[in-house]
């Protein structure tokens, strides 16, 4: 981790609580997510016991099992993982910039900007063409609605808060357009469309795993980098200039992980950018403030979340297989709600 | 007054315009912050004491002029490297919920840090020096939000200390305060310049605060330093009310010395023990 114990050791002998308590937590949230990628794993429409996942787990080649459990389960646990994580580090990054903590990917136009690519994509295309190329469009989208929304946003620096009602404007419109072309194109895409948009998992390949996780590698790391810097921006601009933070730079840098991360997992999985919103939170209040906790924290529990939606979609409707994104949004949106009322507002 | 042998200056402005978007505000302003004193800048609200705070600051960049830190351009150099000279403190600094007195306070150390190379040690003996300083060690543990205003503002003071500059620069530090914790901050801060050897400078709201506790006054109108000096030089009634337009006597504090402003009332503002005539009734009517 980038922040050194020091904070507390000031001779008067003090310990470490906050970072024990972290490193406790997140140990426990790693065993939780290895186990739960276990569990999940296991089960499915077709019956398996742990013994048979293990054992197709070291003998790939081996049979159906082998299959099912490398070919179809494995990869979309991973991709479910992976997108979860990168949710989740996009949104804390974004609440932290923006200071807000009711901000979240789609606020700045990432995933009405994904979602509208998406759809113009099914709806020039049908479901015809390759849909590998759908998660490239995704992306394209997202990354372009972010840039957009940046440029619109831009004034002689860019003001987080600006950026934010920009991008909700800009979100708006994308958003009609995205429904008028979901009405006006055939059924299947439409239904294929309309699935996407509510973010799903189904028929995850390692191709797609190994498209999102360059993006992770990438981002994450970098945003750490920047942690003690983001922990003196949530002093505001001014303080954090006089502490000698190059704020318009860490904030184009911190800004762009941000934007990477949700746009790819957006591009994979749809729209569950709801996870960005609360995995944070969630992740804030069990280890606290300093950004370099609060992000890994944030990745676990955001994996933790998409893993078992989709688990829920995949088995608790059988034979029905259901997108991952309404049992985000069914556990998201109370918490929401929650969040709403018991936020006091600082103004700012 | 202790003598302080006269240094040269290390932070200057120099022939300095700087304003915003709409509203250019510094109109050529030349300024040298004495080392080791507490200058105060003074003026009427828009006068560009802020704004003049904040170009020195780097916080704004000027439109024309230069800041000279040391002999370079502010603007140019390293802002790393800069925060390990000068240290700010803007107006009304707000911490989030829930940041301890001692996470705020270690923050100071953020330009002696790297990623790579952290003196743990000196970092702690940095902090713990601020705390006790500013007297906060009392509350380390506790949130920043939850104290009041003056122990809030003496965290923030702490901060800017953990960052070992020689220069502090603070925007109206006491402002919305109480009169007692005021002089109580003034008097801290002047300790920091006089016993400590610190150069600070200061945006102040009260006129009597800061000709009790200042150096060196810098009074400001329009964009431009009309005058500059010692209080006893400049604070003057001509200079008050060429600068605030405010009708005063100065009088001399008879224990200390230091002038005193007692703004003279206007007729009929005055409180009055025999009530206001009819006559002058009638005339406020018409």
């Amino acid at each position: 981790m980038t922040h050194s114990a020091s904070l507390n050791q000031t001779g008067e002998g003090t310990t470490d609580a906050p970072r024990a308590r972290y490193l406790r937590i997140a140990t426990l949230l790693g065993l939780l997510l290895l186990t739960s990628m276990g569990l999940s794993l296991a089960l499915g429409s077709f019956p398996t016991s742990f013994v048979e996942v293990g054992h197709a787990l070291v003998t790939p080649q081996d049979s159906d099992i082998a299959f099912i459990v490398w070919e179809l389960r494995l990869p979309r646990i991973v991709l479910a993982v992976l997108v979860g994580a990168a949710l989740a580090v996009a949104g804390a990054i974004l609440q932290a910039i923006v200071r807000n903590p009711l901000a979240s990917p789609d606020v700045i136009g990432i995933t009405s900007g994904a979602a509208l690519a998406a759809v113009a994509f099914l709806a020039l295309f049908g479901t015809a063409l390759s849909i590998h190329w759908l998660p490239a469009s995704a992306l394209t989208g997202a990354l372009l609605a972010a840039l957009l929304v940046f440029l619109l946003a831009w004034q002689r620096g860019i003001s987080p808060s600006r950026m934010v009602l920009v991008g909700i404007g800009l979100s708006a419109a994308m958003g009609a357009v995205t429904t008028l072309l979901i009405v006006i194109s055939d059924d299947a895409a439409a239904m294929y469309a309309y699935v996407w948009l509510t973010g799903s998992l189904y028929a995850a390949q390692w191709q797609d795993v190994l498209g999102l996780l360059p993006w992770l590698l990438v981002a994450v790391p970098l945003c750490l980098t920047r942690a003690r810097h983001m922990d003196a921006m949530a002093l505001g601009d001014q303080v954090a200039q006089g502490l000698g933070v190059h704020v318009l730079h860490s904030r184009l840098v911190l800004m762009a992980c941000s934007v990477s991360l949700a746009g790819a997992a957006v591009a994979f999985a749809g729209g569950l950018s709801f996870v960005g919103l609360i995995a944070p939170h969630i992740a804030a209040r069990l280890v606290g403030r300093g950004f370099a906790r609060l992000v890994p924290t944030a990745a676990l529990i955001g994996a933790l979340i998409v893993l078992y939606a989709d688990l829920l979609g995949r088995v608790a409707f059988l034979p029905k297989d259901l997108p991952a994104g309404i049992f985000v949004s069914g556990v998201g949106a109370p918490f929401f709600v929650y969040l709403l009322h018991r936020t006091r507002y600082r103004s700012g | 007054m202790p003598s302080t042998p006269a240094k040269t200056p290390r932070l200057t402005g120099e022939a300095l315009h700087a304003g915003y978007e709409s509203r250019r505000v510094l109109d050529g302003v030349d300024l040298a912050v004495a080392e080791g004193q507490l200058t105060v800048l003074l003026g009427p609200n828009g006068s560009g004491k802020s704004t003049l705070l904040k170009t020195l600051a780097r916080t704004l960049t000027p439109s024309a002029g230069r800041v000279c830190l040391d002999g370079q351009d502010i603007h140019r150099r390293n802002t790393r490297e800069v925060a390990q000279r000068l240290g700010i403190l803007p107006q009304g600094p707000s911490a989030p919920e829930g940041l301890t007195v001692r996470q705020l306070v270690g923050m100071g150390r953020f330009p002696h840090r790297r990623l790579w190379r952290q003196d743990a040690e000196r970092d702690a003996r940095a902090i713990h020096a601020a705390m006790a300083y500013t007297d906060v060690a009392a509350f380390a543990e506790r949130s920043v939000d939850a104290l009041s205003g003056g122990q809030r503002q003496r965290c923030w003071i702490a901060m800017v200390l953990a960052q070992e500059t020689d220069l502090i620069l603070l925007d109206e530090p006491t402002t919305f305060l109480d009169l007692k914790v005021q002089v109580d901050l003034l008097e801290l801060l002047s300790r920091l310049a006089h016993e400590h050897g610190r150069t600070l400078l200061l945006v102040l709201h009260d006129l009597n605060l800061a000709a009790a506790y200042a150096d060196r006054l810098v009074m400001m109108r329009d964009g431009r330093i009309v005058t500059s000096g010692t209080p006893r030089d400049v604070f003057t009634a001509t200079h008050l009310k060429g600068v605030f337009d405010l009708d005063a006597r100065v009088l001399e504090d008879p224990e200390t010395g230091s002038p005193i402003c007692v703004p003279t009332p206007r007729r009929g503002a005055r409180p009055s023990a025999r009530p206001a005539s009819p006559t002058v009734d009638r005339r406020c009517i018409s």
